[in-house]
């Protein structure tokens, strides 16, 4: 008897906060399902009368969000590729290597995770104006692919690895390419699936960059796109509510997919996706 | 050994030859400068090229179109009479004064709930992490429409308890805290995960001894618990008050700083002076304002570390 009122003293009021946490997420669903005329009734209707899938393809009509998702994967794939590549190398090299000015190289770069990207945006945008790539790829992928964070995280992965295990490419005469292709990426996938899976989601989620570097409409991302539509519709709750799902979809079904290296990669560093 | 193996296997070759006359640790740097080369190019274009440049157009008056001239320590001393400045500063130590205590009581309390060997424990962390990863953008808009004034689900809800809802996001008192509420909601799953992770690395054997000699619950927490996170809780709290200091596409979506600047935050007040109104300089310095106050928490807390964080278990 005391045991159950205990079980459900904890699993009840957790299970309250879990539903409260995730209603902001039902109501957008709900909302995004009604039909127009549904939306600011007085009194209200908690649930739609009909579904209305016709908001979907009306809310992506009025501007060209097929592109934005395109434009938002080009970035966020092209940023995840660069900093995978960079950062590996770097990070072997770190890890595994020995060369003049080594401890303070790696200084500089854990030095610069303190330092706030807002601190580099005006000149950045000088840069990019300067340089023509204002509305290009370019300008929205190269900025972020080359954060310390990467390099600081595999270093300290590779460290982990023993030595033992690269003996025998050693003997056969591997090169140190060899090396990190063959023998140290292979052992540490975990933390490459993190730092990919932080960088993707990093970029797909970026806003004020993405905002700032761009000005053609065919350029925007996803994120910028959405509060676009937010600027010009912001009363039509049940199309922007589409939008904003269509917007989350990919996030939430990679997150679902993925979870343990989202949670894995927080308790490893708990520097990533803040 | 494998230096001179290389050089006898190489032999046959002139350019193998050279590359043998490489001592083997010079060949290691060699690698090693090549291997850092793709990342530091990056790194120093992207980010070190463009912090050190933003401090220099600090002392510029730079309007975007007209050639930009040098002020000095003009800006900064601007920056030092304008009062939606100090407006904008004390809204952003508002939002974080506001923020970092909630997050951390809500992610820790629930940390703490999650860790005592419960079932679903992965559902329901899965259901507290899941708005962290979501595009802040998006969920920003759903807290508008929650926030609405009329058919807002809050007001609703609200009404149905018999309570007056305010009019949150266009009501200069209630803005800011519609603003933390929301992002309270964005943030504290991650603490959480963090917390659940260090809860984690508590040996049970401490408990059970604690247990053994009479230690109540309550007990167990303030004097084992507490104090053997307090290393993760220190980490948690720095983080969150630099990210605190850096909140932008909320605000930007939800209030656009408004109303009556009661939500202009600092990096908006960078965007508005550096984007809006193309005051290149003036942004840079506010940025750098920014960066400055960061670098000071940095500081201020890792000397506060060594007085209560406890290291050994």
């Amino acid at each position: 008897m005391s045991r159950a009122i205990a079980k459900s003293l904890t699993y009840g009021p957790l299970s309250v906060l879990a539903a409260l946490t995730m209603l902001p997420f039902g109501w957008m669903v709900i909302t995004a399902l009604k039909p127009g005329d549904e939306v600011m009734t007085n009194p209200p209707t908690w649930l739609p009368s009909h579904l209305a899938w016709e908001n979907f393809p009306r809310a992506l009509s009025f501007f060209p969000f097929d592109r934005f998702l395109l434009n938002s994967t080009i970035v966020a794939v092209g940023a995840t590729a660069l900093q995978m590549l960079t950062a590996c190398l770097a990070a072997y090299a770190f890890a595994r290597l020995r060369f003049r000015g080594r401890g303070l190289l790696f200084v500089v770069y854990l030095g610069t995770l303190m330092v706030p990207q807002q601190v580099t945006i005006v000149p950045l945008f000088l840069m990019m104006r300067g340089v023509g790539w204002i509305d290009t790829f370019a300008a929205l992928i190269l900025p972020s692919a080359f954060h310390a964070l990467g390099v600081f995280l595999l270093r300290q992965f590779f460290l982990t690895i023993p030595h033992e295990l690269e003996e025998a490419a050693v003997m056969d005469g591997a090169g140190h390419l060899r090396i990190l292709w063959q023998v140290i990426l292979p052992l540490s996938r975990p933390a490459l699936a993190t730092l990919a899976l932080f960088t993707f989601i990093r970029e797909w989620n970026a806003f004020l960059w993405p905002l700032i570097a761009t000005n053609q409409q065919p350029m925007r991302t996803v994120a910028v796109g959405l509060s676009l539509f937010m600027g010009q519709y912001g009363t039509e709750w049940h199309l922007l509510m589409a939008a904003a799902t269509v917007t989350l979809l990919p996030v939430l079904a990679l997150f679902l997919l993925a979870q343990r290296y989202f949670i894995e990669g927080v308790a490893l560093t708990g520097f990533g996706g803040r | 050994m494998a230096a001179s193996q290389n050089v006898s296997l190489g032999a046959a070759s002139p350019a193998a030859v050279r590359r043998g006359r490489l001592s083997l640790a010079r060949r290691e740097e060699l690698a090693a400068y090549l291997f850092i080369l793709p990342s530091f190019a990056g790194f120093v274009i992207f980010l070190i090229v463009p912090m050190v440049a933003s401090l220099g157009i600090s002392l510029y008056d730079w309007e975007l179109l007209v050639p930009p001239h040098f002020i000095g320590l003009d800006n900064f001393a601007a920056l030092a009479k304008d009062t939606v400045f100090r407006q904008v500063l004390l809204n952003t130590l508002t939002y974080t004064v506001g923020l970092v205590p909630t997050n951390i009581v809500v992610s820790l309390g629930l940390a703490v709930w999650l860790n005592t060997r419960l079932r679903w424990v992965n559902l329901y962390r899965l259901a507290f992490f899941l708005p962290v990863v979501t595009v802040t953008v998006a969920v920003a808009l759903i807290w508008k429409w929650l926030y609405d004034p009329f058919a807002g689900l809050i007001n609703l809800g609200l009404h149905l308890i018999g309570l007056p809802g305010p009019n949150w996001l266009s009501d200069p008192h209630w803005a800011m805290p519609a603003l933390i509420l929301m992002s309270v909601w964005k943030s504290f799953g991650y603490n959480m995960v963090l917390f659940l992770a260090g809860l984690q690395g508590i040996p049970a054997s401490i408990y059970e001894a604690a247990t053994i000699d009479g230690a109540s619950p309550w007990q167990r927490l303030w004097r084992i618990t507490l104090p053997l996170l307090s290393p993760t809780m220190f980490f948690a709290v720095v983080m969150t008050v630099i990210s605190s200091f850096q909140v932008f596409d909320q605000a930007y979506i939800m209030t656009g700083g408004g109303p009556a600047n009661a939500t202009d935050t600092i990096v908006l007040y960078i965007y508005q002076n550096g984007f809006q109104f193309f005051r290149m300089g003036y942004a840079s310095a506010i940025a750098w304002v920014l960066f400055t106050l960061i670098f000071i928490v940095t500081l201020v807390q890792l000397r506060a570390q060594n007085r209560w964080v406890q290291y050994d278990a």
